[in-house]
């Protein structure tokens, strides 16, 4: 009989995330509204960028009609976003291949990488983050609050460089440069992404750690604790129990901060490895002024970011009584 | 008597650390024993230990405290003995704890029964099925609605009394032999806390469990107790037979507790030439929150049709159980919240509704004086600095003339002129409510909104500021508005009465009315709630009984709001036709169907 939510509570909590869905799918837009407007504000174009310095205007004025780029921006923005709602991005001005291609080769890479790094990184946050919740002002606690401000302030490229260090050039363990290709077993594989999924690991655990320990604090000073303990409830069931129903939106919220941040944030690691993820992609497709894959990467970026939000805020409200039963 | 004593604790310390480092006693040399199946109450203000000796017996200490010295013994455990595993096998078990906030104690995101069932559970005691189906009992013992279903519920969608009484089947589930009542009913209306005492004394008390009552009120404390341990600044002041402590108090310090729970009566004379228009005036006011709709009600209507007035230097107490509306009040006339309809007048000049329209000086003309003081006044400032805001604001004052000014403030409140480079977090509650007064006396204003000013406090620092009000009162000429749950303060202090039940008027009339009976049966409700310092009141009370059965009501909007908890409801009469609103004889208007002869008399 028990939690057993009304139908008007399941309705409320569907409402509130249709909401949050709608509210995603408007932000989206303005973002792609916004990534195009700064692409354009980039100085030089994709027809300069090919020819080079020695082209003559003439060829250069060619070379522009037959990329588009000589249209009118609105008239090109609208055709690159119908162009996206239909699944095709365009044509890489560079690349000289669709869009979709170039990025099909790379976003299962980003996406591993990520994925791996979560698999690896939440479950340590939480543990560290509860376990020194619990013992509060204790030398554990002390110890692990060292520990991640630590693994915060050191930046990413000093973790991945000394990981090098260490476990390519000194024990020769692990291959300094992460390849991913299509014909390796899945061990070599993990071999090749262990070091970039270590560096990744070390600064988003820090922060969720942190997170997770704060808002679990924030709950425990809290009368309901109390009483618990006095029910003579054990200090593990009282945090599993009692505690984390309470505190897993603010940690679900604070997780999908970090965790947006594995996409797009790992050029450093990715340029480190020589992995061929999407941010280093994006990087080129800048330097290259080849607007549509650079707009196509920002795109996918803001769209797991929010994805990971509306993740949050929907965990937010089904953790939530008060809107998840009337 | 030690030999057969059930819970016995001798000579106990209990030691904190202050942010210094040293160590200093919180509670010292406390003893007492009580024999299986007695009631022993620790009564005293905040601060005197009470709830750490009470946590005690339940080997626990809060953060920063240490159980130091002496023994406690439950039966044939040693609390003292005893290691964390050991003593979490008694809480919940043979030990259980009601604590002070139900609504704060329940956690909001598991389901009633989840939490009620659960220390059952966790000691192995029975099956998930048996504890629910004794759960279900309890709630049917304990006088809750729908005991078959209420255990899926949330904290959030009950009463805090319902709540209460809830956190009492937690404790009752493992049928414990000793039961800590941690000031159970101090967070409820008395409306509630009648019903929740006769609750508790129906279901715990006899059941023969060995209970503690930790208390600040002596007056529920008669009902429960055989045994009262009076407690000031962590020492045992007198310890007896409850009715001895009641009748022949040996102690200075248990007399001042008592004197200070019968509010003194503080009269003060009207002023004898008063110009034609009431300071205050409300006329035909409808509020509430949310959007207005076509029919001028707002969508969530608080106050209906209320009119009042208050003369210059005069007291308005305004009385109502939490959510009839009475703060609401105090926001309609700061300004805080605009009326759906109707006007408020100040000097016989209409206010603008909300807090745009209003000149510098309205504003200055009526302070609001806020609940909690803790929350009211920012910790971080010095009362200097905020007795000098409101002088620079209204008055223009800064320099050596306000710090003259925030001086005669300090004098006028009674407080200490060195407090001035103090911070408020550093001070009492009471002197952080002297403060909040004083904040509101800057402004120099003519009326003074009081919202449960004293509420917070403990009675003998709350008796001391109404002492202080009421001189100000005589001092200065400012009229005030009193709000409050507490209907013997309210009439002890106020000239004028209005009795609020769910946003309407219920009852109004001079002091004098509300002395004597009858009253509007939602007024005998409240003064007859009110617990009396004898053994015995609460079986005697008829207040909160079950109601006369009634036909369904009609569905029209004025009907009397309070009929269905109305003791003397008229079948066809109250439930079909709007109330109308008379005077009785002793002075007062009610609104209410009956005329003398039909109310209750006493």
């Amino acid at each position: 009989m028990a939690g057993a939510p009304s139908t008007s509570g399941a309705k409320t909590a569907l409402i509130l995330t249709a909401k949050r869905f709608a509210s995603s799918l408007l932000t989206l837009f303005l973002v792609s509204l916004t990534i195009f407007v700064i692409a354009q504000l980039l100085p030089g174009d994709a027809a300069q960028e090919a020819l080079g310095q020695s082209a003559t205007p003439q060829q250069v004025a060619a070379l522009r009609h037959e990329m588009g780029l000589d249209q009118p921006a609105p008239v090109r923005y609208v055709n690159w976003l119908t162009g996206m709602l239909s699944g095709d991005p365009g044509q890489s001005l560079v690349a000289n291949m669709p869009v979709a291609d170039v990025i099909s080769t790379r976003l299962p890479n980003s996406l591993l990488l990520a994925a791996l790094t979560a698999l690896v990184a939440v479950p340590a946050a939480l543990a560290i983050g509860i376990g020194s919740a619990m013992n509060r002002g204790g030398r554990i606690d002390r110890a692990l609050n060292i520990a991640t401000l630590s693994m915060v302030a050191v930046p990413e490229f000093l973790v991945a460089t000394l990981a090098v260090l260490i476990f390519s050039v000194k024990l020769r363990w692990l291959p300094s440069i992460a390849l991913a290709s299509q014909d390796m077993d899945w061990s070599d594989y993990l071999r090749g992404v262990a070091m970039p999924v270590l560096s990744l690991s070390i600064v988003v655990i820090a922060q969720m750690a942190r997170m997770t320990r704060a808002a679990v604090i924030d709950q425990m000073d809290r009368p309901y604790v109390e009483m618990a303990l006095l029910k003579g409830v054990a200090p593990v069931r009282i945090v599993m129990k009692h505690i984390m129903p309470n505190a897993i939106a603010p940690i679900v919220n604070a997780m999908a901060l970090s965790l947006s941040y594995l996409l797009g944030g790992a050029v450093i690691v990715e340029t480190i490895f020589n992995y061929p993820g999407l941010a280093s992609l994006m990087v080129n497709a800048v330097t290259s002024r080849d607007m549509p894959l650079l707009q196509a990467c920002a795109m996918i970026f803001c769209a797991a970011y929010l994805i990971l939000m509306l993740i949050a805020d929907v965990t937010a409200i089904l953790a939530n009584p008060r809107l998840r039963a009337q | 008597m030690t030999a057969m004593a059930h819970v016995e604790v001798n000579n106990l310390t209990v030691t904190a650390r202050n942010a210094a480092g040293e160590t200093f006693p919180i509670v010292s040399g406390i003893d007492f024993a009580l024999k299986r199946g007695e009631v022993l109450a620790l009564i005293g203000e905040s601060g005197s230990g009470k709830t750490t000796i009470a946590l005690t017996l339940l080997g626990h200490a809060r953060p920063g405290a240490t159980i130091a010295a002496g023994s406690i013994r439950v039966g044939d455990a040693d609390l003292r003995a005893l290691d964390a595993k050991g003593l979490a096998h008694l809480r919940g078990n043979r030990i259980a704890y009601i604590a002070q906030s139900a609504a704060a104690a329940f956690n909001p995101s598991r389901t009633i029964m989840d939490q009620v069932v659960e220390p059952a559970l966790v000691h192995g005691l029975m099956s998930r099925a048996t504890a629910e189906a004794k759960a279900v009992e309890l709630f049917g013992a304990l006088a809750l609605p729908f005991p078959d279903t209420i255990g899926a519920r949330y904290p959030h969608q009950l009463s805090g009394g319902q709540l209460q009484r809830l956190m009492a089947a937690m404790a009752l589930i493992t049928d414990p032999e000793l039961v800590i009542l941690d000031e159970p009913t101090t967070a409820l209306d008395v409306t509630t806390q009648i019903e929740v005492l006769r609750a508790f004394k129906a279901v715990v008390l006899e059941r023969g469990a060995t209970a503690i009552y930790v208390s600040h009120d002596l007056a529920v404390v008669a009902q429960m107790a055989d045994q009262i341990v009076v407690l000031n600044q962590g020492r045992i002041r007198e310890a007896g037979a409850a009715a001895q402590i009641l009748h022949s108090p040996a102690d200075d310090y248990t007399r001042t507790l008592m004197a200070a729970a019968r509010p003194a009566i503080r009269p003060t004379p009207r002023q004898a030439d008063l110009p034609a228009a009431p300071l205050l005036e409300i006329r035909g006011v409808t509020a509430g929150y949310g959007r207005i709709g076509k029919d001028g009600q707002p969508r969530v209507p608080v106050l209906r049709d209320i009119n009042l007035t208050i003369e210059r230097g005069a007291t308005l107490g305004v009385i109502g159980e939490s959510g009839s509306g009475k703060s609401t009040i105090a926001r309609l006339v700061a300004g805080l919240l605009p009326p759906a309809s109707g006007q408020v007048l100040l000097d016989g000049e209409p206010l603008p509704p909300g807090l745009a329209g209003r000149s510098r000086e309205q504003f200055r003309r009526v302070q609001l004086v806020f609940q909690n003081a803790d929350t009211a006044l920012n910790p971080a400032h010095s009362v200097g600095r905020i007795l000098e805001r409101p002088l620079a604001f209204y008055h223009g004052l800064t320099g050596n003339a306000a710090h003259m000014r925030v001086l005669e403030l300090m004098d006028l409140i009674r407080l200490p002129r060195n407090l001035i480079d103090r911070n408020v977090g550093g001070l009492s509650g009471g002197q952080k409510q002297r403060v909040n007064l004083a904040r509101a006396l800057a402004a120099d204003p003519q009326l003074i909104l009081c919202d449960e000013v004293t509420s917070a406090l403990d009675t003998v620092v709350g008796a001391a500021i109404l002492d202080l009000m009421a001189e100000l009162r005589r001092e200065l000429g400012i009229a005030t508005m009193f709000i409050s749950h507490d209907i013997s303060t309210v009439r002890a202090i106020c000239d004028d009465i209005l009795v609020l039940y769910s946003g309407t008027m219920v009852e109004t009339g001079p002091r004098a009315a509300f002395q004597t009976s009858p009253f509007h049966p939602y007024t005998d409700l409240l003064i007859g709630s009110v617990p009396e310092m004898r053994a015995g009141w609460l079986e005697e009370s008829h207040a909160g009984r079950a109601p006369p059965p009634v036909g369904a009501a009609s569905d029209h909007p004025d009907l009397c709001r309070f009929l269905p908890r109305c003791a003397v409801r008229v079948d066809g009469l109250c439930n079909i036709t709007p109330p109308p609103r008379h005077p009785l004889a002793k002075g007062s208007r009610i609104l209410c169907h009956h005329g003398d002869e039909g109310l209750i008399p006493s």
